[in-house]
């Protein structure tokens, strides 16, 4: 069943096009990896689907929903779609606990105990139970991420966009937080942007290639690895995976 | 004495009336629609840039003569709380500034509405980091309500003036009393602000911590 419906979605910034008519589909619980060039659009588009930068033109559905009608109530669609950021944006001024709870607490009216509790059960999902009292500056980035992801799911997602969430860390701390979204695989559905060509390689369902704005090329990892239709595709992928030195994946 | 009581409530109400309506126009002026901001940037101009006296006066006996009347206890809470709010709003607004966009953000992807977001994420965020400026602006206001003895309020520099009527070989003494009072509320305010800031401070975020 189709879930996510992105639909010939424009965007452009100062005169300049970004996004040059991207359309894709999502299906529930799925895991959805976008690669391609920095500058290509690939954050553009996650902050076009849950309109924190709607889009010029096109549709977003999610659930039979038009995201994109003016009409329909944006925030309450977005307690539906979790976002995990490059660079954390974790609440300094609340502990672990506070950031896993206030979105639930304050968003959907439930009483502070029972939001505290399921923060809770989300840390010790991501493995942070023992932070759970520690500010954001007080985490390292591995944990800080760990924690904007146990926000995320603590709000009941169908779908959560994870934006480069591994590039603001040291190589060493990258591994727990991929551990984590692993182990989210088939429970929730994702659509990660990253250069991991690791996670793209084991975890995706399908990889999408972007450049220019555009869609240049979707499969499964094994086809786009090894048998791309695209010369670019293929050009890239080698490209990155000698940059990255992965052959074999993560 | 009767005078300093008058001191401290035009000082409590001055400041509550300003730090109000600070907050506010300093909140209107970064995340208000236009024309919203536009007024406030007006009004920060003209209330920071009349001396307190002329302000004061307008209030109490200008408005007088179109039919308004206040008494000069509330003239003088409004005349010091509407120019501290130009003030702090200035202070607000620069830990608003300091404020990374991606707080907001964060908060809008949990559903948040722009409202809810101002207020569980952006508000305690600045008000901690407005701790120092409005410290400052707190005792400034205490000392110029000394000023409202020009419109008449009873307070201490009014009392002062009656005891120098009374017995002018006092003047030295009496007014040297009066600076060493406003000198020790002041320190006392800077010290509570110091424990209040230190109290609310976020876990590992000031530069304190790494010395």
């Amino acid at each position: 069943m189709t879930m996510l419906e992105v639909k010939d979605v424009y965007k452009s910034y100062g005169g300049v096009a970004i996004l040059k008519g991207v359309s894709f589909m999502m299906n529930k619980d799925e895991t959805k990896v976008i690669i391609g060039p920095s500058g290509t659009g690939k954050s553009t588009l996650l902050r076009c689907i849950n309109q924190l930068s709607p889009p010029d033109k096109g549709q977003v559905w999610l659930n039979g929903e038009e995201i994109t009608n003016p009409q329909s109530n944006i925030n309450k669609m977005r307690e539906k779609i979790g976002f995990v950021f490059q660079d954390f944006n974790l609440f300094n001024h609340l502990t672990a606990l506070r950031n896993d709870s206030i979105g639930r607490e304050k968003e959907k009216k439930i009483e502070k105990e029972a939001a505290y509790k399921r923060a809770m059960d989300e840390l010790t999902r991501v493995g942070l139970e023992a932070q759970s009292g520690q500010y954001p500056a007080q985490l390292s980035g591995g944990q800080k991420q760990r924690v904007g992801i146990a926000r995320a799911l603590a709000m009941d997602p169908d779908l959560i966009l994870f934006d480069e969430p591994t590039s603001a860390l040291d190589p060493e701390l990258i591994g727990d937080v991929l551990d984590v979204m692993k182990s989210l695989c088939g429970k929730v559905a994702m659509l990660v942007v990253t250069h991991e060509m690791g996670f793209a390689r084991n975890v995706a369902d399908e990889i999408i290639f972007m450049e220019g704005g555009i869609i240049v090329e979707q499969g499964p990892p094994k086809e786009m690895f090894t048998n791309a239709k695209m010369a670019r595709t293929r050009e890239f992928l080698g490209r990155i995976g000698a940059l990255y030195g992965d052959e074999e994946g993560r | 004495m009767d005078g300093l009581k008058t001191t401290l409530g035009l000082t409590a109400f001055g400041i509550l009336f300003g730090t109000i309506l600070g907050v506010c126009l300093a909140i209107g002026r970064s995340y208000g629609k236009r024309p919203l901001p536009f007024f406030i940037i007006i009004y920060e101009k003209i209330l920071r840039g009349i001396p307190l006296l002329v302000l004061l006066f307008l209030l109490y006996f200008g408005l007088a003569q179109i039919g308004i009347h206040f008494d000069p206890f509330a003239a003088a809470v409004l005349g010091l709380g509407l120019r501290s709010a130009a003030y702090q709003a200035q202070i607000f607004r620069g830990s608003i500034n300091s404020i990374p966009e991606g707080q907001i953000t964060a908060a809008y992807s949990l559903g948040m509405s722009r409202l809810k977001a101002i207020r569980y994420v952006i508000l305690p965020q600045i008000l901690r980091f407005s701790i120092p400026g409005w410290s400052n602006e707190f005792t400034i206001l205490l000392k110029d309500t000394s000023l409202a003895f020009s419109i008449g309020v009873i307070e201490l520099m009014r009392q002062g003036r009656y005891i120098q009527v009374l017995a002018p070989d006092l003047i030295l003494v009496v007014y040297l009393l009066i600076a060493l009072i406003y000198f020790i509320l002041v320190f006392s305010i800077n010290k509570i602000m110091r424990l209040v800031e230190k109290k609310y401070q976020i876990a590992g975020y000031q530069a304190e911590a790494h010395r």
